[in-house]
């Protein structure tokens, strides 16, 4: 530990400090029974529109989008600003669909969308598959929250050998776990506040002092190889890296709020005026995942690529390394320790929100309905808190002793999984239409399906559709859940003819104020 | 929850507002890549595609703002 940047360290540990205090001082924030799963697990349903705008903002704008997007940018160029327009594109989606699903899932008390599909279409096997998709899908997504933080302390000096290499790992990890597990959802919603205020600080700084050193935005676009500055066009008889790019945005945007940690955020707000007035504010998020993408360009300009001082940094994280590097390079010592106390605290909270929005769907749709069908209040809670530390430990023990590439992989191949229980959440909220064993076969298909395509293109995101002379590279996820859908919509009609009733717990009234 | 229930036209009641076609503006915007994908024109020394983007999530920002007014009780 020769090389530790002191005085960067002791910002990061003072900060850590600050919100392991504020993490165990939230159960007392708008306090309520965290012996009731409704309080630990959506902080009671009581987030104004202010606090919501930080808890869905401290879900969607991860540790991990901070350090992966402008590596994308770094590594790849110009594909990586796909995040803006799927930012763009998941407003209005939250905007027209989500109130609707929390004005039922508040009628009838759900706390996770498999809560609601249960509801919804009486079937318990297709609930079940939105609970293990969401489980599923959720896991790598935390264990990669794990790695922004591995990235930032690493770029801090602090490194060792064997056990002590993970030890700071560890000691985060069980301060996550611990104030998860005492106060519930109101630990990362409180904490979201602080992270945010020091995200946009960072975030701007980085924006306004760095292209200054750097001598303008002009010097750093033309610092860009030209091979990534733009898409390259595509060639003939394919959509080439066009159709990459605008599955990718659309089908993350669709596949986005499906993700339980998401729909979590959004169920704990106080109504479904809160979740619309956000639509309008959180686009401030994306302004900012914009430029964020554009520091992955400053990083390329100011050449950290090629500083010696970074070599060790950039073999051991690849290009994850760009922008802890361009800090380190920019910034004096106790202005890194608050940029890197962001990105770990960034960490953080949407790893709580993770861990939360899996235990409840364990609690709720695994244990509650096949195994012990009428617990407690307090055994349910229970439940939860354990769950949720299972989780978590699940995901350090991964993240330890599991390649991060893997980790990445998993998380590419979760937003395939996860969109396919669009059908049921997003257009189940808009309509009984469906008949629910088609809507578990096309699940059934577009998961398997994805499973495919992902292993088919080497455990990649995209897939060359290829028909008529013409090839179509584009997001597996986007593919999949049409193919889903159509087969859902064919086998409808076919099973419904077959008998059956259609079973539903709720009204038409139920779906708004 | 509101006391003018009966004069509400609330746009979550019917499902459906004409406002919403707002959305679909800033959808159209931003899925066509070989709209935006060149340098020029060039604004402060940032290449087209980069400042359309972000121009748009202002755009649509403002756009949301405005059907939840429109749609607001």
């Amino acid at each position: 530990m020769q090389d530790v940047n002191w005085t960067a360290l002791i910002i990061f540990v003072l900060l850590f400090g600050f919100i392991t205090w504020l993490g165990f001082a939230a159960a007392q924030w708008r306090k309520g029974d965290l012996d009731q799963l409704q309080e630990w697990g959506l902080g009671g349903r009581r987030f104004g529109t202010i606090v919501t705008w930080f808890l869905v903002g401290g879900d969607l704008y991860t540790a991990y989008t901070f350090i992966a997007v402008p590596a994308l940018a770094f590594g790849a160029g110009a594909i990586a600003f796909f995040a803006v327009p799927y930012t763009i594109m998941i407003y209005p989606i939250l905007f027209l669909v989500f109130p609707r699903l929390w004005h039922v899932c508040h009628k009838h008390n759900y706390i996770t969308p498999a809560d609601f599909v249960r509801g919804r279409f009486g079937n318990r096997w297709l609930a079940l598959a939105v609970t293990i998709t969401g489980i599923v899908a959720t896991m790598p997504y935390i264990a990669l929250q794990l790695v922004g933080l591995q990235v930032v302390i690493g770029a801090m000096g602090v490194s060792g050998t064997g056990f002590a290499a993970d030890l700071p790992l560890i000691i985060a990890f069980v301060i996550l776990a611990a104030f998860t597990y005492s106060s519930g959802l109101r630990a990362p919603a409180s904490i979201a506040i602080v992270k945010d205020i020091l995200i946009y600080t960072t975030a701007f700084a980085a924006v306004i002092v760095v292209p200054i050193e750097l001598g303008g935005f002009g010097k750093i676009f033309a610092a860009v190889p030209p091979a990534k500055l733009l898409l390259a066009v595509p060639g003939a008889n394919t959509t080439g890296v066009y159709g990459v790019y605008t599955t990718l945005a659309l089908g993350s945007a669709l596949a986005l709020f499906l993700y339980p940690h998401s729909i979590t955020g959004i169920l704990a707000a106080n109504s479904g005026h809160a979740i619309r007035r956000n639509a309008a504010m959180l686009p401030g998020y994306s302004f900012m995942l914009g430029l964020l993408a554009l520091v992955g360009f400053f990083a390329i300009a100011a050449g950290v690529g090629a500083m010696p001082e970074f070599a060790a940094g950039f073999k051991q994280f690849g290009n994850n390394f760009a922008v802890p590097a361009l800090i380190l390079h920019s910034f004096p010592s106790w202005f890194v320790g608050i940029a890197f106390a962001a990105v770990g605290i960034g960490a953080l909270v949407p790893a709580a929100i993770m861990s939360i929005a899996a235990a409840n769907l364990y609690t709720r749709n695994i244990h509650r309905e096949f195994i012990n069908k009428d617990p407690t209040d307090k055994q349910e809670a229970q439940m939860a808190k354990l769950v949720s530390l299972i989780v978590k430990l699940g995901a350090l023990i991964f993240i330890i002793f599991v390649p991060t590439q893997f980790a990445i992989y998993l998380q590419l191949l979760g937003g395939i999984l996860i969109i396919q229980t669009l059908p049921s959440v997003l257009i189940g909220v808009y309509t009984r239409w469906f008949n629910d064993w088609a809507l578990l076969v096309g699940w059934a298909v577009g998961t398997s399906a994805g499973v495919w395509m992902f292993v088919a293109a080497n455990l990649g995101p995209n897939y060359p559709l290829a028909f008529a002379g013409h090839t179509f590279p584009g997001y597996t996820a986007l593919y999949t859940v049409v193919l889903n859908l159509i087969v859902a919509i064919v086998l409808t009609p076919l099973f419904n003819a077959m008998g059956g009733k259609q079973v539903d717990a709720t009204a038409a009234a139920d779906y708004h104020a | 929850m509101s006391q003018q229930s009966s004069n509400r036209q609330s746009a979550s009641r019917s499902g459906w507002s004409w406002w919403y076609l707002l959305f679909v503006v800033q959808f159209i915007a931003v899925l066509w890549p070989p709209f935006y994908n060149s340098v020029e024109p060039s604004w402060a020394g940032i290449p087209f595609y980069y400042w359309y983007q972000m121009l748009w999530v202002i755009i649509g920002a403002v756009l949301t703002a405005i059907v939840y007014f429109a749609t607001e009780d």
